[in-house]
């Protein structure tokens, strides 16, 4: 209950074009009734055969309600669509405006679990909730009074007994209805994801299935599962059938329970026989608005469920939060120091710390390189530095002041990030680069593609700027990703680089070339570069080395090699890689696609 | 009208409930008929003929029979058509993905899996509505009308005609109208399918907009963006709902001039108040089947185009299995002669064929450990995919013991290799299942001693109920690592007499890679290996290496050999830190 108030509290700025198109709705269904009212007005009035002057209103209205009916429907489909466009774009706009705040520390483990694009997906539902869930009622309410209103200025207790019958239909049926569908239909949803694992087991694990000779039992469980969904679907089928045929019989039952109470009023004057031949056909023409209300009861239950999934992600409390007084920050004339003391920091949920006793200092200008086998919790010092997450104890400072003295989006600009995943925004690739500068000039832009080595290729592209980047569209290499994003932070031209894992996942030649252009990046800048690749690390002042969230090793790359540790484990380890993802031969082929 | 033939053709083989189907459907069509006439036929006797209520109680129960009648009929002509789309939706899951296994791997790599997941299952689903709902109705809007119209015919030709001829404006305004609106509404659809993918992608790449500090800025973006895609779908929807606009107004318009045209007769005495009130309750009967065919209509198009897709799955070409087959060796010899394979192109992405393997000769002898090495993109994935028969030469032999690949089961085949690939893949059910893989009929401590030997035994215990804890996708997930010490105990389980191993080229902790050598050395004795080479100490310590380059074996031998002539394998080995 508490979830549909907040559902309705989204539709309240459009309680007007929500009114709108109800009206319109009433007034289709209500034209059906009026035309099947004013029909049999005209028939039976014309078997008495008064004067055609006496028959005109009734020909008038027919017309009217023939016409009527189209028209509204039209009209309701129109008003009822646009109402539905705008709460799209109104729950989209919400959508955003509840997850900007939780990202990233709260949305990086959602991502994973695709729990986003599920979101998406329960937005895309949610925007029908008018045209499916709120409409059909409504409607039917309105039919109901008003058509209890006419037959009640007839004979008032065949009004009573219209609306009693109606209203236990139109509520008994989809409620008996949803009963004995919500059991299976939860079976359904479970058969149904069961045969998805499954199949994309047979599809993305295909090659180690067959491998194992597992290929023929795997053929056998989907077809097993297909089975279930499809007794599960039967099911779910004739409860629909079932529910179709009851409504059916509603409504003829209704009309004959109405006629057969009827013709003793009719033989003892209170009603006259046209009367009676109008009574039963708008009865049966009432019950159209009923049609849809089965369906609405279980869309209820879907839309319900898809706003909890949604409440429940953005009710998550933001992992930082903003300073009451942020303390403003001067252009940065100068590349700021870097304090790092006591650090520890445990993930929420975890019982063991991903860092613990991490302290330095990095004068302004220096550049540190953070290194360690993975799981050792590089980025999650990143993170930390870019203030995704407070630190559990301790601090860090930057130009002299904690991380959490600035306003959130000036510390961010302050930071020039650049890490292994470069997300890529569907539009163009000037587009893309103005991201972080939508005021930089395309002089300045240039100037920003040539530093980072990709002027050369964005000149030989057809379209240049303006070409497309996303579905359909350009599909740029590792290198030239990066190279991309350098040109981005370049462009903001930031004090402070953080550099998580930048050239992983490049064969060594793109990683030299791009480590070049890294390390002019570096100049003049403070910087602390997390990798695993241990390489020109003698450009770098100092290294530091994590080992299950500890500092265990610190020093140059000479002194640390010198020193029997982890650190020179790593690097032999390294010098015993076969060169063969270097492209030596550079041959023409992207790697072989994996199974 | 949305029919695919092969769908048809489909349905046909199990035609009998969804003629069932059409036969109750027709059958509730006569009893519209019959309490129609019932209903006039009270109502006359009471308004005209004064009846009471005693009199007109044999048309009451009869009536009442009627409306039961009508409601059975209803729900069992429902059910049969279920009935009938199950038998077709089930072959069909089955045999679509029956084909996705025998085109293999690579082939399947090809596919997206998201989008093949939804075909399988809602777009499976989505027949459902075509055959059991769409179908039927496609044959009720011809036979129920045209029964309605015969018998108002009989009764009075005016209003008869009437219908007959308004009747075919329905069909060929919402053909004009659909044909004007379709192409708009496509494009309109696919706008929408974007603008939800970029909508996607922003709060995707949340992340990154935050470290840009543009998170907030992008509020009025997707303001806007909505803003417009609603404007410009209104545009579309005003044409795109004129087709409901002509079936209504020619549905209700009709029924207004047969109430008209009847109740005038009915004035002048030319007909009597029962036939007439009898046509005014069968005129909206008439036009009912039609306007529920155009209310099915999506089921229609969504059905046409899952079965687009399903069909062109099904009819992809896959490698043809041996009808009589030789037994695959147990100690075997593979030799490779002549094999080259190239990759072929998509349209779809514009990519063309491209040749992996080129004239490839090795023979793998019994306990014989082979290393492959060479640049990425050498072929030295497509030569284990090969020997796996994942994908099947373009030319060339590939035999066991002298006996032809084409003449062994491909199953068979495979039961003499192991395989551990750089990054095993983890079906979505427990750590056990996922050993069990390699052998189905294992027992728990075949399946634990196999974890010990892969010294996978101690995580596992740590997880949180052991063996059957539950990995994969919506399980627990487990490090590359811990996927890899998996996919070890599965080659322990197999027992096969030839392993093929792709190195990890990922860079693990080194002191995790010690122990995985050590795995390894007991794997690989008293086995042939086909191992993808990444690091030095494994080619030193292979029998033989083999040299890839642009899909051609430039080169084989020991070590040491291949150090001094091979020129490429130099270079290989020579590690970038410069110390040898």
């Amino acid at each position: 209950m508490k979830n549909l108030l907040r559902l309705l509290r989204l539709v309240r700025p459009f309680a007007g074009e929500v009114a709108a198109a109800t009206v319109l709705g009433v007034a289709t269904v209500g034209s059906g009734v009026g035309l099947m009212g004013t029909a049999a007005f005209l028939i039976a009035s014309a078997a008495l055969q008064p004067s055609i002057a006496e028959l005109q209103i009734a020909i008038v209205g027919v017309r009217f309600f023939g016409l009527g009916r189209g028209i509204f429907r039209y009209l309701e489909r129109l008003a009822s669509h646009r109402l539905t466009l705008r709460l799209l774009g109104r729950l989209r706009v919400w959508l955003y405006e509840a997850l900007e705040p939780l990202a990233p520390a709260r949305t990086l483990s959602m991502r994973s679990a695709d729990l986003l694009t599920r979101a998406v997906a329960d937005v895309e539902s949610l925007q029908e909730l008018y045209i499916r869930v709120l409409a059909p009622p409504l409607i039917a309410v309105i039919v109901a009074v008003g058509t209890g209103l006419f037959i009640g200025a007839y004979r008032l207790s065949l009004a009573v007994v219209f609306v009693g019958l109606y209203a236990a239909a139109g509520i008994g049926i989809p409620i008996a209805m949803h009963v004995l569908g919500t059991r299976n239909g939860d079976r359904l949803t479970r058969t149904r994801a069961d045969l998805g694992a499954a199949i994309v087991d047979g599809v993305q694990g295909m090659a180690d299935l067959l491998a194992c000779g597992w290929g023929a039992a795997q053929r056998h469980r989907v077809k097993e599962l297909s089975l279930c969904l499809v007794r599960d679907r039967e099911r779910a089928s004739r409860v629909d059938a079932l529910g179709g045929a009851a409504m059916t019989f509603a409504t003829h039952a209704t009309v004959w329970i109405v006629l057969v109470i009827a013709i003793p009023t009719v033989r003892a004057g209170f009603i006259d026989g046209v009367g009676l031949a109008v009574i039963c056909l708008v009865v049966m023409a009432a019950f159209e608005a009923l049609q849809p209300l089965p369906a609405a009861a279980n869309s209820l239950s879907e839309q319900l469920a898809a706003a909890r999934r949604i409440f429940t992600i953005i009710d998550a409390r933001p992992a930082v939060e903003e300073p009451a007084m942020p303390v403003p920050i001067s252009g940065a004339p100068s590349p700021p120091a870097l304090d790092i003391h006591g650090l520890e920091f445990t993930y929420p949920g975890s019982d063991a710390p991903a860092l613990t006793g991490i302290g330095l200092a990095l004068p302004p200008g220096r550049r540190l390189a953070v290194v360690g086998p993975s799981g050792a919790g590089k980025s999650t010092l990143a993170h930390l530095l870019l203030r995704f997450w407070d630190p559990t104890t301790g601090g860090i400072l930057l130009a002299g002041r904690p991380l959490s003295d600035y306003g959130l989006d000036d510390l961010r600009r302050l930071i020039g990030a650049l890490s292994q995943r470069i997300d890529l925004f569907t539009g163009t690739l000037r587009d893309n680069l103005l991201l972080a500068t939508p005021e930089a000039d395309i002089a300045a832009i240039e100037e920003a593609a040539d530093r980072a080595e990709l002027l050369g290729t964005i000149r030989d592209l057809p379209d240049g700027w303006d070409t497309w980047i996303g579905e359909q569209g350009l599909q740029l290499s590792g290198g030239q990703r990066q190279r991309l994003a350098i040109a981005r932070v370049l462009l903001r031209d930031p004090k402070l680089l953080v550099l998580d894992e930048p050239t992983t996942g490049l064969d060594p030649v793109t990683e030299a070339n791009l480590l070049r252009s890294l390390h002019r990046l570096m100049d003049g800048r403070t910087t602390i570069l997390i990798t695993h690749r241990l390489v020109a690390m003698e450009e770098m002042d100092e290294i530091i080395v994590l080992d299950h969230g500890r500092m265990v090793e610190r020093g140059t790359h000479r002194e640390l090699l010198a020193y029997d540790g982890l650190y020179r484990q790593l690097y032999e380890a390294q010098q015993l890689t076969l060169n063969s993802e270097s492209g030596i031969r550079n041959s023409d082929f992207p790697p072989a696609p994996q199974p | 009208m949305q029919l695919d033939p092969r769908l048809v053709a489909l349905v046909r083989t199990r035609s009998s409930p969804l003629v069932g189907a059409i036969v109750l459907g027709a059958l509730g069509g006569i009893t519209v008929v019959v309490q129609a006439w019932l209903l006039a036929h009270v109502i006359a006797r009471v308004f005209l003929g004064e009846a009471t209520r005693a009199q007109v109680a044999t048309p009451l129960i009869l009536l009442l029979g009627a409306i039961t009648v009508r409601a059975v009929l209803s729900w069992a002509a429902d059910a049969a058509a279920t009935q009938a789309a199950a038998a077709v939706k089930h072959e069909l899951r089955d045999r679509v993905f029956a084909r996705l296994l025998e085109r293999g791997p690579v082939a399947a790599g090809r596919e997206r899996t998201g989008e093949l997941v939804t075909t399988l299952t809602d777009g499976i689903e989505a027949l459902d509505a075509y055959i059991s709902r769409y179908l039927p109705q496609l044959a009720l809007a011809a036979l129920i009308p045209l029964t309605v119209a015969a018998v108002v015919l009989s009764r009075d030709l005016l209003s008869g005609f009437v219908l007959l001829l308004t009747a075919p404006l329905i069909p060929i305004f919402m053909v004009l109208i659909g044909r004007l609106a379709d192409a708009r509404s496509r494009r309109q659809w696919r706008s929408m399918s974007r603008l939800s993918a970029s909508f996607l992608d922003t709060i995707q790449g949340l992340t990154t907009l935050k470290v840009l500090g543009r998170s907030r800025a992008q509020v009025e973006i997707i303001r806007r963006a909505s803003e417009d895609f609603r404007s410009a779908s209104m545009d579309v929807l005003r044409i795109a709902f004129l087709s409901s606009l002509v079936l209504e107004l020619v549905a209700t318009l009709s029924v207004a001039v047969v109430a008209v045209e009847v109740g005038l007769r009915l004035l002048h005495g030319r007909l009597d108040f029962e036939q007439a009130f009898f046509v005014l309750l069968l005129a909206p009967e008439f036009y009912l089947p039609l306007r529920r065919l155009g209310a099915e209509f999506h089921a229609g198009l969504a059905g046409t185009t899952a079965a687009e897709r399903l069909f062109a799955l099904l009819e992809a070409p896959a490698p043809t299995r041996p009808t009589i087959t030789t037994a695959m060796p147990a100690t075997p010899s593979i030799e490779l002669n002549e094999i080259s394979y190239a990759y072929p192109g998509d349209d779809n992405h514009g990519s063309a064929a491209r040749s992996a393997l080129s004239a490839v000769d090795l023979v793998i002898e019994p306990g014989e450990k082979i290393a492959i090495v060479g640049p990425s993109g050498a072929g030295k994935s497509t030569l284990a995919r090969i020997v796996l028969r994942f994908v099947e030469p373009d030319s060339g032999r590939l035999t066991a013991n002298g006996v032809s690949s084409q003449a062994i089961d491909p199953d068979d085949w495979r039961r003499a290799m192991a395989w551990v690939p750089q990054n095993p893949y983890l079906i979505a059910d427990t750590v056990a299942a996922n050993i069990r893989l390699a052998r189905p009929e294992a027992g728990t401590d075949e399946i634990a001693a196999a974890a010990r030997r892969a010294l996978a035994e101690e995580f596992i215990a740590r997880l949180p109920t052991g063996y059957d804890t539950a990995v994969g996708e919506h399980g627990t997930r487990l490090s590359g690592g811990q996927a890899r010490r998996i996919a070890l105990a599965r080659a322990f389980l197999t027992d096969a007499p030839l392993l093929i191993l792709d190195e990890p080229t990922a860079d693990l902790d080194p002191r995790l890679q010690n122990e995985l050598d050590v795995v390894l050395e007991e794997l690989l004795a008293g086995r042939s290996a086909l191992i993808i080479a990444h690091r030095i100490p494994t080619v030193t310590t292979a029998d033989r290496v083999v040299v890839l380059d642009n899909g051609r074996l430039i080169d084989e031998g020991p070590h040491a050999e291949l150090l001094e002539r091979c020129d490429l394998y130099r270079r290989l080995v020579h590690s970038y830190g410069g110390d040898e």
